[in-house]
Protein backbone atom coordinates (compact mmCIF):
# COMPACT_ATOMS: atom_id res chain seq x y z
CA UNK A 1 0.00 0.00 0.00
CA UNK A 2 1.38 3.50 -1.26
CA UNK A 3 0.61 6.12 1.87
CA UNK A 4 1.95 9.69 2.06
CA UNK A 5 3.66 10.12 5.48
CA UNK A 6 3.96 13.76 6.92
CA UNK A 7 6.38 14.92 10.34
CA UNK A 8 5.86 17.58 12.18
CA UNK A 9 8.10 19.35 14.66
CA UNK A 10 10.98 17.52 16.77
CA UNK A 11 9.92 14.58 14.52
CA UNK A 12 10.77 16.28 11.07
CA UNK A 13 14.12 16.92 12.55
CA UNK A 14 14.97 13.64 13.53
CA UNK A 15 13.56 11.83 10.81
CA UNK A 16 15.61 14.45 8.24
CA UNK A 17 12.04 14.78 6.32
CA UNK A 18 9.00 16.92 6.02
CA UNK A 19 7.11 14.22 3.86
CA UNK A 20 7.78 10.89 2.06
CA UNK A 21 5.66 8.09 -0.19
CA UNK A 22 6.37 4.84 1.10
CA UNK A 23 4.93 1.32 0.01
CA UNK A 24 4.23 0.01 3.25
CA UNK A 25 4.71 -3.85 3.52
CA UNK A 26 1.30 -6.07 3.89
CA UNK A 27 1.38 -6.68 7.11
CA UNK A 28 1.47 -3.39 8.55
CA UNK A 29 -2.12 -2.70 9.57
CA UNK A 30 -2.06 -0.23 12.12
CA UNK A 31 -0.33 3.26 13.09
CA UNK A 32 1.41 1.19 15.81
CA UNK A 33 2.91 -0.97 12.68
CA UNK A 34 3.78 1.96 11.15
CA UNK A 35 5.84 2.95 13.92
CA UNK A 36 7.32 -0.26 14.22
CA UNK A 37 8.50 -0.39 10.37
CA UNK A 38 9.64 3.11 10.03
CA UNK A 39 12.03 2.28 12.96
CA UNK A 40 13.79 -0.46 11.06
CA UNK A 41 14.01 1.84 8.18
CA UNK A 42 17.43 3.49 9.74
CA UNK A 43 18.91 5.38 12.93
CA UNK A 44 17.26 8.50 12.11
CA UNK A 45 13.30 7.16 12.59
CA UNK A 46 14.96 4.77 15.69
CA UNK A 47 15.75 8.06 17.30
CA UNK A 48 12.74 9.86 16.02
CA UNK A 49 10.13 7.30 17.91
CA UNK A 50 12.55 6.37 20.30
CA UNK A 51 10.89 7.03 23.74
CA UNK A 52 7.42 4.91 23.58
CA UNK A 53 4.11 6.50 23.25
CA UNK A 54 5.38 10.14 22.76
CA UNK A 55 4.50 10.76 19.39
CA UNK A 56 1.22 10.93 17.89
CA UNK A 57 -0.60 10.30 15.21
CA UNK A 58 -2.97 11.11 12.59
CA UNK A 59 -4.88 9.40 9.85
CA UNK A 60 -6.28 11.65 7.18
CA UNK A 61 -5.85 14.82 9.34
CA UNK A 62 -7.47 13.36 12.26
CA UNK A 63 -6.05 12.36 15.77
CA UNK A 64 -5.98 8.74 16.51
CA UNK A 65 -4.85 6.43 19.06
CA UNK A 66 -1.77 3.77 17.89
CA UNK A 67 -4.02 0.79 17.79
CA UNK A 68 -6.16 2.31 14.79
CA UNK A 69 -6.53 0.76 11.54
CA UNK A 70 -4.64 2.20 8.24
CA UNK A 71 -7.29 0.80 5.93
CA UNK A 72 -7.73 3.53 3.07
CA UNK A 73 -5.78 5.95 4.84
CA UNK A 74 -4.07 8.45 2.20
CA UNK A 75 -2.25 10.66 4.60
CA UNK A 76 -0.10 9.54 7.80
CA UNK A 77 1.03 11.91 10.00
CA UNK A 78 3.61 11.86 13.10
CA UNK A 79 4.27 15.13 15.71
CA UNK A 80 5.11 15.94 18.95
CA UNK A 81 2.10 16.28 21.72
CA UNK A 82 0.78 19.89 20.47
CA UNK A 83 1.81 23.23 21.78
CA UNK A 84 -0.20 26.63 20.37
CA UNK A 85 -2.70 28.61 22.10
CA UNK B 1 -18.20 31.44 13.25
CA UNK B 2 -15.24 30.98 12.22
CA UNK B 3 -11.35 29.83 12.54
CA UNK B 4 -7.93 31.32 10.49
CA UNK B 5 -4.60 30.59 10.51
CA UNK B 6 -2.05 33.19 9.76
CA UNK B 7 1.16 35.01 9.55
CA UNK B 8 0.28 38.17 9.85
CA UNK B 9 -1.14 40.12 13.42
CA UNK B 10 -4.77 40.76 13.66
CA UNK B 11 -6.21 43.89 15.04
CA UNK B 12 -9.08 42.99 18.03
CA UNK B 13 -11.38 45.75 17.96
CA UNK B 14 -11.65 44.89 13.89
CA UNK B 15 -12.11 41.49 14.52
CA UNK B 16 -14.98 42.60 16.49
CA UNK B 17 -16.81 44.65 14.80
CA UNK B 18 -16.97 42.58 12.40
CA UNK B 19 -18.12 39.38 14.51
CA UNK B 20 -20.70 41.71 15.87
CA UNK B 21 -21.85 44.12 12.49
CA UNK B 22 -25.70 44.37 12.00
CA UNK B 23 -26.70 42.16 14.94
CA UNK B 24 -28.59 43.38 17.48
CA UNK B 25 -28.53 39.82 19.66
CA UNK B 26 -25.36 40.01 20.95
CA UNK B 27 -25.38 40.56 24.81
CA UNK B 28 -22.02 39.93 25.63
CA UNK B 29 -18.86 39.87 24.17
CA UNK B 30 -15.28 38.20 25.39
CA UNK B 31 -12.52 37.76 24.12
CA UNK B 32 -8.89 36.44 24.71
CA UNK B 33 -6.08 37.24 23.64
CA UNK B 34 -3.01 34.82 23.59
CA UNK B 35 0.57 36.23 23.84
CA UNK B 36 4.71 35.74 23.55
CA UNK B 37 5.98 36.20 27.07
CA UNK B 38 9.94 36.97 27.25
CA UNK B 39 10.47 33.76 29.59
CA UNK B 40 9.38 30.43 29.63
CA UNK B 41 10.35 27.87 32.52
CA UNK B 42 13.00 30.75 34.39
CA UNK B 43 14.78 30.73 30.89
CA UNK B 44 14.76 34.27 28.70
CA UNK B 45 12.82 34.09 25.43
CA UNK B 46 13.88 35.99 22.42
CA UNK B 47 11.51 34.59 19.81
CA UNK B 48 9.72 31.88 18.72
CA UNK B 49 8.63 30.16 15.46
CA UNK B 50 4.94 28.37 14.84
CA UNK B 51 5.01 25.30 12.72
CA UNK B 52 1.62 23.88 12.23
CA UNK B 53 0.12 21.37 10.28
CA UNK B 54 -1.64 23.60 7.00
CA UNK B 55 -5.59 21.47 6.63
CA UNK B 56 -5.56 19.66 10.08
CA UNK B 57 -5.36 22.63 11.90
CA UNK B 58 -8.09 24.59 10.64
CA UNK B 59 -10.22 21.30 10.61
CA UNK B 60 -9.29 21.06 14.59
CA UNK B 61 -10.23 24.41 15.09
CA UNK B 62 -13.35 24.04 13.19
CA UNK B 63 -13.90 21.11 15.32
CA UNK B 64 -13.21 22.65 18.38
CA UNK B 65 -15.48 25.68 17.77
CA UNK B 66 -18.40 23.57 16.42
CA UNK B 67 -18.35 21.55 19.66
CA UNK B 68 -18.33 24.75 21.97
CA UNK B 69 -21.55 25.87 19.41
CA UNK B 70 -23.18 22.77 20.88
CA UNK B 71 -22.33 23.80 24.43
CA UNK B 72 -23.71 27.20 25.14
CA UNK B 73 -25.97 29.12 22.90
CA UNK B 74 -22.90 31.30 20.65
CA UNK B 75 -24.59 33.75 18.35
CA UNK B 76 -21.00 34.09 16.99
CA UNK B 77 -17.48 33.39 17.44
CA UNK B 78 -13.56 33.34 16.34
CA UNK B 79 -10.74 31.74 16.47
CA UNK B 80 -7.37 33.52 14.66
CA UNK B 81 -4.32 31.43 15.48
CA UNK B 82 -0.80 33.21 14.30
CA UNK B 83 2.04 31.10 12.64
CA UNK B 84 5.60 31.68 11.86
CA UNK B 85 8.26 33.55 13.68
CA UNK B 86 7.36 35.61 16.98
CA UNK B 87 8.82 37.99 19.16
CA UNK B 88 7.88 38.63 22.77
CA UNK B 89 4.83 41.15 23.14
CA UNK B 90 3.45 39.83 19.82
CA UNK B 91 0.24 38.46 19.51
CA UNK B 92 -0.25 34.36 18.87
CA UNK B 93 -4.07 33.86 19.34
CA UNK B 94 -7.49 35.64 19.82
CA UNK B 95 -10.63 33.62 20.34
CA UNK B 96 -14.02 35.72 20.58
CA UNK B 97 -17.06 34.74 21.62
CA UNK B 98 -20.46 36.03 21.77
CA UNK B 99 -23.97 35.61 23.32
CA UNK B 100 -26.99 36.99 25.16
CA UNK B 101 -25.44 36.59 28.22
CA UNK B 102 -22.08 36.54 29.79
CA UNK B 103 -21.87 33.39 31.12
CA UNK B 104 -22.15 31.33 28.13
CA UNK B 105 -19.15 33.96 26.75
CA UNK B 106 -17.19 33.35 29.09
CA UNK B 107 -16.98 29.69 29.50
CA UNK B 108 -17.05 29.04 25.55
CA UNK B 109 -14.19 31.60 25.61
CA UNK B 110 -12.19 29.20 28.18
CA UNK B 111 -13.37 25.77 26.48
CA UNK B 112 -12.20 27.35 22.98
CA UNK B 113 -8.69 28.29 24.49
CA UNK B 114 -8.28 24.99 26.52
CA UNK B 115 -9.10 22.47 23.42
CA UNK B 116 -7.16 23.96 20.93
CA UNK B 117 -4.03 23.89 23.14
CA UNK B 118 -4.86 20.08 23.35
CA UNK B 119 -5.88 19.30 20.20
CA UNK B 120 -5.06 21.78 17.63
CA UNK B 121 -1.66 20.78 15.54
CA UNK B 122 0.70 23.83 16.71
CA UNK B 123 4.34 23.46 17.69
CA UNK B 124 6.33 26.33 19.27
CA UNK B 125 10.21 26.06 18.97
CA UNK B 126 11.62 28.85 20.86
CA UNK B 127 14.70 30.76 21.01
CA UNK B 128 16.90 32.25 23.77
CA UNK B 129 19.00 35.75 23.22
CA UNK B 130 21.54 32.69 22.78
CA UNK B 131 20.36 31.81 20.04
CA UNK B 132 19.86 28.75 21.20
CA UNK B 133 16.68 26.40 19.66
CA UNK B 134 14.44 23.90 21.65
CA UNK B 135 10.86 22.81 21.04
CA UNK B 136 8.25 23.36 23.97
CA UNK B 137 7.12 20.64 25.83
CA UNK B 138 3.42 19.95 25.81
CA UNK B 139 2.00 20.64 29.51
CA UNK B 140 0.18 18.34 31.71
CA UNK B 141 -1.73 21.14 33.23
CA UNK B 142 -3.21 22.03 29.41
CA UNK B 143 -4.66 18.44 29.49
CA UNK B 144 -5.54 18.36 32.90
CA UNK B 145 -7.66 21.61 31.79
CA UNK B 146 -8.88 20.32 28.89
CA UNK B 147 -10.32 16.99 30.53
CA UNK B 148 -12.29 19.19 33.11
CA UNK B 149 -14.58 20.03 30.47
CA UNK B 150 -15.03 15.71 29.87
CA UNK B 151 -15.61 15.61 33.18
CA UNK B 152 -18.64 18.52 33.33
CA UNK B 153 -20.41 16.90 30.09
CA UNK B 154 -20.36 13.83 32.04
CA UNK B 155 -22.00 15.26 35.08
CA UNK B 156 -24.28 16.76 33.17
CA UNK B 157 -25.63 13.72 30.90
Amino acid sequence: MSVKILYFAWVREKTGKAEEVVDLPPGVKTVADVVAWLKTRGPEYAEAFARPGVVRAALDQTHVQPGASIAGAREIAFFPPVTGG
Amino acid sequence: MGVRVQREDFDIGAEVSRLAAGRTDIGAVVTFTGVVRDENSGGPIAGMTLEHYPGMTEQELARVEADAGKRWPLQASLIVHRVGALRPGDNIVLVVTASAHRQAAFAAAEFLMDYLKTRAPFWKKEFGPDGKEHWVEARDSDGRAAERWEDASARRS
